[in-house]
């Protein structure tokens, strides 16, 4: 259970916003993450430096809030060894047959109005609400 | 070399903006999926204002006929076919699961702690599973 948190919410999203429109107005490039990491699996199509880069920046960027005094303890991971396996797999099989995750289809896809992202984001927002009602109100407890 | 810097400084922001609005917390994700619970709307709003940045970047975007070229020019982008509703389905179901999709999850690999790693293992490898299907097209 967490606490609506308004301020660090619109900072947090204007910065993937404009961290989106960086990559975008410079590179010509669709800050979608599963996109960018599965580029990794087939090097062979050329331009994989920037990929690793980005991907070094996302970490980095979680290394500089904890270093300017953000709370990174609060971070709390209920999920089980196996239901984080088959999680990742599912998020990785889903967002690359789908062709986008909360970022590509979620940030990048809607706001071109692209009627594939907003269908893409319907659907995984709705199954994802029907899995945590199942999980957290019909089973009871946590994943 | 440009577009490494370029890469490098997205990133960050990126993923500080993922650490600022707590999106690598996986609690925080599934207490905005929990509607029927004590629903925490923070995700809405953190969508909602990287919406509000990137909708004029793309009207900018194109009327900038000799901007970078990339993987910009899409324009199928009203086609809906099976590939994109069971993979978002499916994706959804793991998100569901978790609380993570693939930022915030390799995002909170800076946590140094084994959850997330576990994740983005798994992650990669359904990825590799999918790239290794014969027919894929890119």
């Amino acid at each position: 259970m967490t606490e609506f948190t308004p301020w660090s919410a619109l900072a947090g999203g204007t910065l993937i916003g404009l961290a989106s429109a960086v990559l975008l107005l410079s590179a010509g490039r669709i800050a979608g993450i599963s996109g960018i990491t599965a580029g990794l699996l087939r090097p062979w199509h050329g331009g994989g430096v920037w990929r690793w880069m980005f991907i070094v920046g996302l970490i980095l960027g979680t290394v500089l809030y904890g270093l300017f005094g953000g709370n990174l303890a609060a971070v709390q991971i209920d999920a089980n060894t196996a239901t984080l396996i088959g999680g990742g797999l599912l998020v990785g099989f889903g967002t690359r047959l789908g062709g986008g995750c909360t970022s590509g289809h979620g940030v990048c896809g809607i706001s071109r109005f692209s009627i594939r992202s907003i269908t893409a984001t319907l659907i995984f927002m709705a199954t994802a609400a029907a899995v945590v009602f199942v999980t957290h109100h019909v089973l009871g407890g946590g994943a | 070399m440009k577009n490494n810097v370029i890469a490098l400084l997205s990133g960050t922001l990126f993923g500080l903006g993922l650490a600022i609005s707590h999106m690598i917390n996986p609690a925080k994700v599934l207490a905005f999926l929990d509607v029927a619970g004590h629903w925490d709307p923070s995700l809405a709003l953190v969508m909602g204002s990287a919406l509000v940045v990137m909708a004029p970047t793309w009207r900018w975007q194109r009327r900038r006929p000799n901007g970078p070229a990339g993987d910009n020019r899409r324009n199928d982008l009203s086609r809906i076919d099976a590939p994109l509703v069971i993979g978002a389905a499916l994706f959804g179901i793991g998100w569901g699961l978790v609380g993570y999709c693939p930022g915030p999850a390799i995002s909170a690999l800076a946590l140094l702690r084994l959850k997330p790693l576990i994740f983005v293992a798994a992650m990669i490898a359904g990825m590799a599973i999918l790239e290794t299907f014969p027919s894929r097209k890119y």
